[in-house]
């Protein structure tokens, strides 16, 4: 074997002779000929002008031949469409061949060829192939159903592959399980609202035992899947994961990251003083350690996920910090990471470890990586108090060394050490002082002059010292000049005496000879504030700053949720939201299934129940909504007040349908002043019940660390139709004629201009399903059924009169009218 | 999904370029050499994302593998395929090289057909490949043959076919350790752990169902509930916590999560069952005790013992000892009481071998470094010494207790089946701080 050959023909007029060689009559020598041709197609010679010569190969009975030629197809048939019709013939015939084996390939390629015409012709032998008796032929033909959408998504919706799809779902075969999943999935993210997966527990059971049998990837496809499912309580949440809990096992990493999500989402859902969640979160930590004994690619993606793991529930992980120490033959990405996850970990417990790592760090060779050591120095002197001044003594042994990136990282930290810490290290500035030539980035400089400017009044040369920056004033940077402006401010407010000629220099700089408007404007504020009321002066440059927070760049709460829902994936390496890389990304809410997101779609519209005047700040406002057989109350936070908030809870007073929270409140960090958090608590009909006026009053009760508030609001009944309540057409029709006419109440419905078939259509979407419909004298009639979590059956009669946009409901009980006119005008 | 997947030379040429997907054009094999390849720098990141477009990619000796795409695929995925990638071409033509692959250009977009499909990675498993990817065509198939492909591929038992026969029925049984270590250098362990992989060789006849028992703490312990509590005492001691493990896609995870025993039906021939990782009371097979002096501006002392800690009677083999050297070396002088040393100056390391030394022994290296003077303000980095051996014994203390063949079908029972098991403890990343 020689083939390397191919890839040397380099000469002048090659396509001429390939042609020729192509239409050879020795068929070894075509086979020769199309080996060269893809050779020179994937170095990236147009070879298109070929095409007639090349699909006249076709015809063979020689298997690798004719899958050469496939691949040039799928290359070319684009630039060529008229000519790939020539192929159809032979697809079409392929894909009756009694090997199953030629059968998947002809439909496997006929799905790359992206060209309108064969796409038809693809259609006939799809359907059929996707019904056939070989599991090989049908794994294939459930993929193509994703490559055809992918061309033309109607034509798959019209010719009903999806439902074939979803039937391929209860395949006894787990790999075409598999692949359905798989091609669901990619078609339903361009669906956003539609329940194309149509996940219910009987499916999720079909899943669960298919993930026991499929291939590796299968099973990384289901799991994935999974993630997307909300299970009705927690008890089905339980079941899953008990039976996913097993992946963790796998020799594969990317199953064991897909477990992981699915067990990350699940947890959120099982009560937190249960045994089961406390088992679950110890299975969770040993798969992730294993993770990082993995090539070091897989390790890169497990640490960018085990960073966002221990910033949701650093629980997990917080007895392994060891396993984060650096190897000194790890690759720098790997490095860096472990360094990121260790500083989320270090406690008070392990605070001396951890630095002892770190100094080791900060001596290494690539920059990159020592400056990040030595701002880990300083951050664990900001979050672990007690190691604060062990850290500084670190810090200062490091400025010693006098390599200059260390020192100038040192300098940076070290004013974050002196804002966490007022008054408690400033015996060490005249060892920063020193080094004051060799800071040359910004950054650096900016926090030396503001160490500076901040004590002024124990420097005894901080006015050289500041005039010194002064020289070079206007090559600075704006961060260094701004800087620079307010220290001199603060020396002079400190000492007026002596150096009100440096501050009338540095404003008439700042205000005459600059032209970048922020330093004008903070330089004229200075000058007037000065030159009118040095008192408030004193008051406003001087004022007693607000310490910095322990955790610096932690990922946004809202965010660090999505990222939590895409665990193994793109996402949680870059740590940004799909949409942000991904071009065109729709559906990305329903994609992501995270609960908060869905609501955003379903009801954009939230009504204030408890305005931020009557709660100390606190501003709720929500609806109801009812997803895939859960009923949800969707709430958003906001804290308008100024202090933080915590220990949120809420209850429900007794109401007429028994609605509870089946979880407590799902807010787990304090709510930051203006910070808005929108939360999703599922909700059941188990409560204790209690007829309310009206029927769908709900009063709320809701917590905080500041007071308990009181608010009432209205479920829109619509949210209590169970999927289940279409009613059998016989039975209808008996207990229709058993209701006395006296029950019965019509009712009109203004101004509503749809026809009878879109009305039910958009009824069903609510879970009001029609029975029957009749036309009598031009009118539609439209028998409909609901049923109410509470087992109650509603009926109803809708008379629709073309041309009269109002409708006339008959409804043989009690006041549901309400209910349909308030419903048909939401589903509008 | 993986939009397309590109081998490149070390030059940036692409040997292999196949698209899946409508999304990626032939604009970003181009990207991918100019802003990778090219760019001739340490890796920073295995992903890069360049014009919205991501690339995976990983490196086997001087070959490029890239995987592409724009959407927000399953990353950890995308490397386990490119990594399977790898293992499938290596069994079906050996090391990955730049001839290699150009020699088996055609066979490799074979198999990029059947395994990756719309960018979907499908059956990867080389045994059932094999089957039907020949290079040979497969016209001379029946029809018995044919299906029996195709349900093997999609089967439950993908890594296996039937109708296996041997006339010996043998198995080979391998328990590899590698035993990892970061010593400060006043001797305070770090971090240790062993990183274990049981490699099996079987060749059986038929679908045999195989089950595999070791010393486990968790099993050990609940039978010892069931005997005398002088027997749970006794076992507990020879038993080990196992931190975690995972297992080849053969073994029944379920099973394994619920009753903790490990049964399966294995592939033919090579594989690895499984690998585990321990932490607790590991058998340190070595001790390095370093000492380093400086001697003014230009001469270093270094004086380094290593003890070995196991039984007198075992031997361990092919020891080396890696002390790193400054930069500015300009000349080593070693003295070593047993086997040899030498200053290896492209490597800046002595470089010590010993190629047996038997345990409860100790041996010493002392050397002495000529610095030449410089300038250079940045202090030496001083990385770790570390080591390289084999032990014939698992450090993680791991025993096979058993593993029992059933093959109900054939008429072999587990006592006709030759097994041989054993154990080999090599260093990981051996390393003492100095």
């Amino acid at each position: 074997m020689t083939d390397s050959k191919y890839f040397t023909t380099n000469k002048k007029g090659e396509i001429f002779e390939l042609k020729a060689e192509l239409n050879n009559e020795k068929k070894e020598k075509r086979k020769e000929a199309v080996k060269k041709v893809i050779a020179a197609m994937t170095v990236g010679k147009d070879v298109s002008s070929l095409f007639p010569d090349v699909v006249n190969c076709m015809q063979t009975d020689n298997l690798e031949l004719k899958k050469l030629v496939y691949l040039y197809l799928m290359n070319y048939a684009k630039s060529q469409p008229d000519m790939a019709i020539m192929a159809v013939n032979s697809f079409v015939k392929d894909c009756e061949d009694p090997n199953p084996l030629i059968r998947a390939l002809a439909v496997r390629t006929m799905g790359c060829i992206r060209v309108d015409k064969i796409t038809e012709y693809l259609c006939e032998p799809l359907r059929k192939c996707l019904k056939d008796e070989d599991p090989y032929v049908r794994k294939t033909a459930a993929v193509c159903v994703a490559k055809l959408h992918d061309i033309n998504a109607q034509m798959v919706e019209d010719q009903g592959f999806l439902d074939s799809l979803r039937d391929l779902i209860a395949d006894s075969n787990p790999m075409v399980v598999a692949n359905a999943v798989a091609a669901l999935s990619e078609i339903s993210e361009s669906h956003p609202n539609s329940n194309l997966l149509d996940l219910n527990p009987q499916n999720i059971n079909k899943l669960l035992t298919a993930l026991n049998e499929c291939t590796e990837w299968g099973q990384i496809f289901i799991l994935d899947c999974l993630s997307n499912y909300n299970p009705k309580d927690e008890r089905e949440a339980q079941s899953i994961c008990e039976r996913v809990t097993p992946r963790l096992s796998h020799a594969n990493s990317a199953v064991v990251l897909s477990a992981v999500k699915v067990l990350m989402k699940f947890l959120e859902l099982l009560p937190k003083d249960s045994d089961y969640y406390g088992t679950l979160l110890k299975k969770l930590s040993p798969p992730l350690v294993t993770l990082l004994s993995g090539e070091p690619e897989v390790q890169y993606v497990a640490l960018r996920n085990i960073n966002l793991i221990v910033q949701k529930r650093p629980e997990i992980l917080k007895q392994e910090i060891k396993v984060f120490f650096v190897k000194y033959n790890d690759p720098i990405y790997v490095k860096l990471e472990k360094l990121d996850i260790m500083i989320r970990l270090a406690s008070q417990a392990n605070i001396a470890q951890v630095l002892a790592e770190l100094k080791e760090y900060a001596t290494e060779v690539d920059v990159d990586f020592v400056r990040k050591a030595v701002r880990a120095i300083g951050r664990c002197a900001i979050k672990v108090e007690q190691s604060a001044e062990r850290c500084v003594s670190t810090l200062l042994d490091l400025i010693q060394t006098k390599v200059n990136y260390v020192v100038q990282e040192a300098i940076v930290v070290i004013r974050d050490i002196f804002r966490k810490y007022p008054n408690k290290y400033e015996s060490i500035i005249a060892t920063l002082c020193e080094n004051l030539d060799s800071l040359d980035e910004p950054d650096a400089r900016a926090a030396m002059i503001w160490i500076v400017g901040e004590y002024a009044e124990r420097i005894d040369n901080a006015d050289e010292l500041l005039e010194s920056f002064l020289e070079g004033f206007h090559d600075e940077s704006t961060q260094v000049q701004l800087t620079l402006l307010t220290a001199i401010v603060k020396l002079f407010l400190k000492k007026p005496s002596e150096t009100q000629e440096l501050v009338q220099q540095v404003l008439s700089l700042a205000t005459q000879d600059s032209d970048n408007p922020d330093l004008r404007d903070r330089g004229y504020i200075y000058w007037r504030l000065l030159s009118t009321d040095p008192v408030t002066a004193k008051e406003v440059v001087l004022s007693e700053k607000p310490l910095i927070s322990e955790e610096t760049d932690l990922i946004e709460p809202t965010l660090l949720d999505e990222l939590i829902c895409h665990i193994g994936s793109l996402a949680s390496v870059y740590h940004k939201p799909p949409n942000a890389f991904v071009e065109g990304s729709h559906g990305i809410h329903q994609h992501s299934a995270d609960q908060f997101a869905i609501m955003k779609q379903y009801f954009s519209v939230l009504q204030v129940w408890l305005p931020a005047t009557k709660a100390k700040g606190l501003e709720i406002a929500g609806t109801f909504s009812r997803r895939q057989g859960h009923m949800y109350m969707d709430m958003t936070f906001i804290n308008k007040a100024l202090q933080h908030m915590t220990d949120f809870a809420i209850q429900f007073n007794k109401n007429s349908f028994g609605v509870i929270p089946t979880t407590p409140l799902p807010i787990h960090t304090p709510l930051m002043p203006n910070q808005s958090i929108d939360i999703s608590l599922p909700l059941s009909t188990i409560g204790p019940v209690m007829k309310m006026d009206p029927l769908n009053n709900l009063q709320v009760a809701v917590k905080n660390i500041i007071d308990v508030f009181y608010f009432s609001c209205l479920i829109p009944l619509n949210i209590f139709f169970v999927e289940d309540g279409k009613m059998e057409r016989q039975v209808f029709l008996v207990t229709w004629k058993d209701i006395p006419n006296e029950n019965e109440l019509q009712y009109q419905i203004k101004e509503c201009h749809l026809n009878a078939d879109t009305v039910s259509g958009k009824l069903q979407n609510n879970n009001i399903f029609t029975i029957a419909k009749r036309n009598v004298e031009g009118q539609d009639m439209l028998y409909q059924s609901l049923k109410l979590t509470n087992g109650i059956w509603i009926l109803a009669e809708l008379r629709i009169q073309p041309g009269n946009p109002n409708y006339t409901v008959t409804n043989p009980f009690f006041s549901t009218d309400i209910v349909f006119a308030a419903h048909i005008a939401r589903s509008e | 999904m993986i939009g397309g997947l590109f081998i490149y030379n070390h030059k940036g040429e692409v040997l292999i370029s196949r698209v899946y997907r409508d999304d990626i054009g032939r604009n970003a094999v181009d990207a991918f050499r100019v802003n990778v390849i090219h760019a001739r720098q340490q890796v920073r990141s295995p992903v890069t994302n360049i014009a919205r477009t991501s690339f995976f990619h990983v490196k086997r000796s001087n070959i490029w593998l890239a995987a592409v795409t724009k959407q927000n695929v399953n990353a950890a995925m995308v490397f386990e395929f490119l990594y399977k990638m790898c293992d499938v071409m290596t069994a079906y033509f050996g090391k990955i090289s730049e001839e290699n692959i150009k020699n088996n250009f055609v066979l490799i977009y074979e198999l990029l057909d059947e395994i990756l499909d719309f960018g979907y990675p499908q059956n990867s498993e080389t045994g059932a490949l094999k089957t039907f990817i020949t290079q040979q065509g497969i016209k001379s198939q029946t029809k018995e043959e044919q299906s029996q492909i195709t349900s093997q591929v999609t089967g439950q038992i993908g890594w296996r076919r039937e109708g296996i026969k041997y006339r010996r029925n043998e198995l080979f049984l391998d328990v590899l350790e590698s035993v990892n270590l970061l010593m400060s250098p006043q001797g305070q362990v770090l971090s240790a752990h062993v990183s274990g992989r049981v490699v099996m060789k079987s060749y059986l006849s038929g679908m045999p169902e195989c089950k595999f028992g070791m010393n486990d703490k968790i099993v050990i312990d609940k039978q010892g509930k069931g005997g005398t509590a002088d027997d749970a005492g006794k076992s507990g001691k020879q038993s080990i916590a196992i931190d975690d493990c995972t297992f080849h896609q053969c073994v029944r995870l379920s099973k394994f999560d619920s009753e903790r025993s490990i049964s399966f039906i294995p592939p033919d021939g090579e594989y690895e069952l499984m690998r585990y990782r321990t932490t607790k009371d590991i058998i340190l097979p070595f001790r390095v005790i370093p000492l380093v002096r400086e001697v003014g501006r230009t001469k270093l002392e270094v004086k380094v013992v290593i003890k070995s800690n196991f039984k007198p009677s075992l031997l361990a083999q092919k020891i080396e000892v890696r002390i790193p050297t400054p930069l500015n070396t300009s000349g080593v002088q070693v003295i070593c009481m047993k086997g040899k040393a030498k200053y290896k100056a492209s490597e800046n390391a002595i470089v010590w071998k010993i190629k047996r030394m038997a345990g409860m022994k100790e041996s010493q290296i002392s050397a002495e470094i000529e610095l030449l003077p410089t300038n250079d303000k940045k202090k030496w980095a001083r990385p770790p010494i570390s080591m390289n051996f084999e032990v014939p014994f698992a450090p993680s203390g791991l025993k096979v207790r058993y593993l029992k063949v059933f093959e109900p079908k054939l008429n072999y029972s587990d006592h006709d089946v030759i097994k041989w098991v054993r154990y080999i403890g090599r260093s990981g990343i051996y390393e003492t701080r100095c």
